[in-house]
């Protein structure tokens, strides 16, 4: 199926009634009892009955545990409990975040069936909220993709469009989004995982300040780059749901310390008087669109008319990323994947001695995308190599740091396409991981220096499908960046192709 | 071979890597108890499991504990990182070991042996223990092995490893250096020195040179000693065996070597094809660890007293060279306590030293229990030294209170041990002194030589019951007239 672009029809993009409202909306109306956690959750289920089988968002729906937890909800609100800032909203959660005695599988074979004894910290928080977990969403194995293809279970689609990716690797969470399966999602995002899908449905997606959420009970794939975040229809339910989901934590030693302000609380300021800096090298990159393109030049003379002071600035070793990141990512990844051996959980291939039995465990466990980072990164943190590659890696990381340092003094946001084309045909790049690595490249900065970004539908490409354009802050600068965010969302054309 | 077959020609050279678990509360990264001989993998979590998703949280005692070791050691405190070493091996969970690597907490520092000559330490730095496998058929070896059983209550346990210069020149120094380390590990609280139950482990590398040579020759680095007796016959194998190597025109191959303890003798344990490339890299699950000044100056003023300052204390008492092999062996098994009990009851230190470091450590069990009372110690010393009890008495008495307890009197008493009179001992000399004449005349001439005859005649009239101390010298009052 294809075509049905961007809203209009019947499609599975096509929102009404309960799964048309916001997160906000539906957990106001349940803490005053206006709105049922149980009827919330069966117009879901619904759509979600209705639309799954060709979006395929989700490697497991977890229906029953999910009307229980509504019922517990309501049943709070009826005994005149508050059960929290996401009371009855139901939410999907990529399957690499760990949820105790709820099959976790990153997609891949190699962790078929396999149910972790305990939740992930968001996932506590989530449930301590009383949002409703819906499902386990699908994703790229391991989280390594840019279209939620290289996945055990199969492709998900973009209900935008069915013929073509959601983009990656956290496809399904932005699916679920955008298909009103779930009103917010958390996905993770190491080199644009959240941000890229969240361009291609449609959706806000938010990249928080590395240690701004914690990782415990997320599993890794590159440490020093992953961070978890949300998806949402709203530049206010994101806020709210990173609100909830951010904060110390101390499981993750690389957390941050200390409270942190709430990032909703700030929103509703406008863009006024705020200076944007559009970031050159970004702008013309690579394989950049030109409807891409126009749709970042109409937000930032969007963002103009609103009074923001908006300017060109050059942000040089961006260039860089896309090589650093590829040495860093696959080098981490190579270790942390390491444990997927058969000894201890997960897929065993019998052999005739322990290294025949790693072999044709990790051979038949792991995807050709997964092997082909593992001897990436095994190869880069090799003796003698180590220095050249991943060393090189890390400095470009530090002048990256740098320049961005140097352009947060003259502004205090920056603006970029999110992704450089919008959503591709399934199969379009799965034969060269080349092209399907250069849809990140306006994402991975941030990852590398560690930075917050959230990217925001702006309109439609001349094919109808969503653009995103993304907004960049410093370290811990999520209110001013949700700030400018919201501020173009509240000017953003909607859905007519350009 | 025996190093007197390769005579002056060839110098041994040695370094130790002695790896000490940390006596913490729980685990290096996670909240599991950090206990020896509990049932298999009841000590677990997703964290020592290496479950997908767990990150590890540095445990804080374990970084004092690694901190007092560091100044034992004269070491200096750093600002330190982690790094994974990563190889597969099914006792390790996330298939890579957190490890300092090359920016270890400690850097640096020094080890006094009782001979009084110093070690140099590399560097004593922090990492985790793997878990334990046992390996089902195949003769204990994984590759051939019919299964395997893991046992992870041992995964994520803190270790120390404790990296030595190249200082040390023979088995016995190496014994001597494992033997003080793991004094200086017990005082600092930071170890139970089990060596047996694995909670002391060393490695050494072992290379020979022509003796007088400044060369670093080939090393070999050799594992699975867990006695000091096979570290000793370890070392002396592989050198002896190097030296074989070498005089006969061969070169040494730097290779990993496994002691066989029954065999007696060390071989290969890795083939060039399984060179091992660990793929070090910064940990980043972890944060740089740096110790505040504070915090290492508090670890400094609380460290206690040193093996090297107790040997100090006990030879200024004994007046005795602090190098002497007594005081050595007393501060080893710490029996030191026993000296200052002497010294407090103005009784012979040195003598205290004595029955210590010879009847009292012959005597102790093997896990150095006994029975004996400081006080008790001191009074049989000073029973002694009054001539109450002859030394063959007083060495029968403490031998007793070693094994039983009990007071020296009481012992004594129940021994039949009654300390001979002042008057019957003299009449005794006078009767040796009459009965053999001749011997008389000389001795009274000068010869001292005979006195030695008299004490006999007068050990042999007595049964062993005569104080001979007190004989001697009524021997010399007599001959000069008094
Ligand atoms: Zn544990």
């Amino acid at each position: 199926m294809s075509g049905s672009p961007s809203g209009s029809g019947e499609g599975p993009a096509a929102l009404s009634g309960l799964t048309s409202l916001s997160a906000r909306a539906i957990a106001a109306g349940v803490r005053s009892g206006e709105l049922s956690a149980a009827a919330v959750l069966e117009e879901h289920l619904a759509r979600v009955e209705r639309w799954e089988q060709q979006v395929h968002a989700f490697n497991l729906v977890t229906a029953d545990a999910a009307r229980a937890r509504a019922a517990q909800v309501d049943a709070a609100v009826a005994a005149g409990e508050d059960p929290g800032l996401l009371a009855g909203v139901p939410v999907a959660l990529k399957d690499l975040l760990c949820t105790r005695g709820v099959p976790t599988t990153c997609s891949s074979r190699i962790l078929a069936g396999w149910c972790p004894p305990y939740d992930a910290t968001v996932v506590k928080k989530m449930a301590a909220a009383g949002a409703i977990v819906i499902g386990k969403a699908n994703m790229d194995e391991f989280a390594m993709g840019s279209s939620t293809e290289h996945s055990a279970t199969g492709p998900t689609h973009n209900p935008h469009d069915l013929s073509r990716v959601p983009g990656g690797s956290s496809g399904g969470s932005a699916a679920a989004v955008a298909a009103g399966f779930s009103a917010l999602a958390l996905g993770s995002d190491t080199g644009g995982s959240i941000r890229q899908p969240a361009a291609l449905c449609g959706v806000v997606g938010v990249k928080p300040t590395y240690g701004l959420v914690s990782r415990y009970g997320l599993v890794a794939f590159a440490s020093s780059l992953d961070q978890i975040g949300p998806f949402a229809r709203s530049v206010a339910d994101a806020a709210l749901a990173l609100d909830v989901i951010s904060g110390h934590d101390e499981r993750d030693s690389t957390s941050l310390p200390g409270e942190h302000p709430s990032v909703a609380s700030r929103l509703g300021r406008g863009a006024e008087d705020l200076r944007v800096g559009v970031i050159a090298e970004l702008a013309s990159a690579e394989g950049m669109a030109p409807d891409v393109s126009a749709a970042v030049t109409d937000a930032a003379e969007a963002l103009a008319a609103t009074g923001a002071k908006v300017e060109e600035v050059s942000v040089p070793s961006v260039r860089y990323g896309l090589s650093a990141y590829y040495m860093i990512a696959p080098a981490e990844a190579s270790s942390n994947l390491a444990r997927y051996d058969g000894v201890r959980y997960g897929l065993r291939r019998d052999g005739n001695d322990i290294t025949e039995m790693y072999m044709s465990t990790r051979a038949a466990g792991f995807g050709p995308e997964v092997k082909r980072r593992i001897m990436l990164g095994t190869y880069a943190l090799s003796a003698g190599y180590y220095d050249a590659y991943y060393g090189k890696a890390q400095k470009v990381r530090t002048l990256m740091i740098r320049d961005f340092d140097l352009a947060y003094s003259s502004f205090d946001v920056l603006l970029s396409p999110t992704s450089p084309t919008t959503a591709f045909p399934l199969g379009a790049k799965t034969a060269d991981p080349l092209a399907m690595y250069l849809s990140d490249v306006c994402t991975i900065p941030s990852n590398l220096a560690g930075h917050p970004a959230v990217s925001i539908p702006f309109g439609a490409g001349e094919d109808g499908l969503p653009v995103g354009v993304q907004v960049l802050a410093p370290a811990l600068g999520e209110p001013v960046m949700l700030q400018v965010a919201e501020a173009l969302e509240a000017v953003a054309p909607r859905g007519e192709a350009r | 071979m025996s190093s007197e077959a390769w005579g002056e020609a060839w110098e041994t050279v040695i370094g130790l890597e002695v790896h000490c678990e940390l006596r913490t509360a729980t685990k290096l990264f996670c909240g599991c108890p950090n206990s020896f001989g509990d049932e298999p993998n009841v000590n677990v979590c997703p964290v020592c499991l290496g479950l997908p998703g767990s990150l590890p949280v540095l445990n804080k005692q374990a970084v004092e504990l690694a901190l007092r070791i560091g100044a034992a050691l004269h070491s200096r405190a750093q600002s330190s990182i982690f790094h994974r070493k990563n190889y597969f091996y099914p006792d390790m969970p996330k298939d890579y070991q957190i490890s300092q690597y090359d920016v270890p907490i400690n850097a640096g520092g020094w080890l006094e042996l009782p001979s009084g000559k110093q070690v140099g330490i590399v560097r004593a730095h922090i990492e985790e223990d793997t878990g334990k496998t046992t390996h089902i058929g195949g003769g204990g070896r994984i590759h051939e092995a019919g299964y395997s059983l893991v046992d992870y209550n041992r995964a994520g346990v803190p270790l120390v490893e404790i990296v030595s210069a190249p200082d040390i020149s023979s088995a016995e120094e190496a014994r001597e250096y494992v033997e003080e380390l793991r004094g200086i590990l017990v005082a600092t609280g930071a170890s139970d020195g089990k060596m047996e139950e694995g909670s002391l482990r060393v490695d050494c590398n072992v290379s020979v040179r022509p003796a007088g040579s400044e060369e670093l020759g080939t090393r070999c680095e050799i594992k699975n000693m867990n006695s000091l007796r096979s570290l000793g016959r370890a070392i002396a194998y592989e050198a002896a065996r190097q030296v074989e190597v070498r005089a006969g025109g061969g070169e040494v191959q730097q290779e990993t070597r496994h002691w066989d303890e029954s065999e007696g003798r060390t071989h290969s344990m890795r083939s060039k094809e399984e060179a091992f490339d660990y793929r070090y890299f910064p940990e980043p699950d972890l944060v740089t660890l740096s110790p505040s000044e504070d915090w290492v100056a508090t670890v400094r003023a609380n460290l206690g007293v040193l093996p090297a300052e107790r040997r100090r204390r006990v030879a200024k008492a004994a007046r005795v060279p602090a190098s002497s092999e007594p005081v050595s062996t007393v501060v080893r098994l710490g029996l030191d306590g026993f000296v200052a009990a002497a010294v407090e009851a103005e009784a012979d230190a040195g003598l205290a030293l004595r029955r210590l470091a010879n009847e009292v450590a012959g005597e102790l069990g093997d896990d150095g229990g006994h029975h004996l009372g400081r006080e008790e110690f001191a009074r049989l010393v000073s029973m002694e030294e009054r001539g109450e009890l002859t030394s063959a008495q007083a060495r029968s008495v403490l031998k007793i209170m070693v094994a039983e307890g009990g007071g020296p009197e009481e012992v004594a008493g129940r021994l039949g041990f009654e300390a001979m009179g002042a008057g019957a001992l003299e009449a005794v000399v006078e009767d040796v002194v009459v009965a053999n004449p001749r011997e008389w005349g000389r001795y009274a001439a000068g010869d001292d030589k005979l006195a030695g005859f008299f004490i006999g005649k007068v050990k042999a009239a007595t049964g062993g019951n005569a104080d001979l101390r007190a004989a001697s010298e009524l021997l010399r009052r007599r001959r000069a007239g008094q």
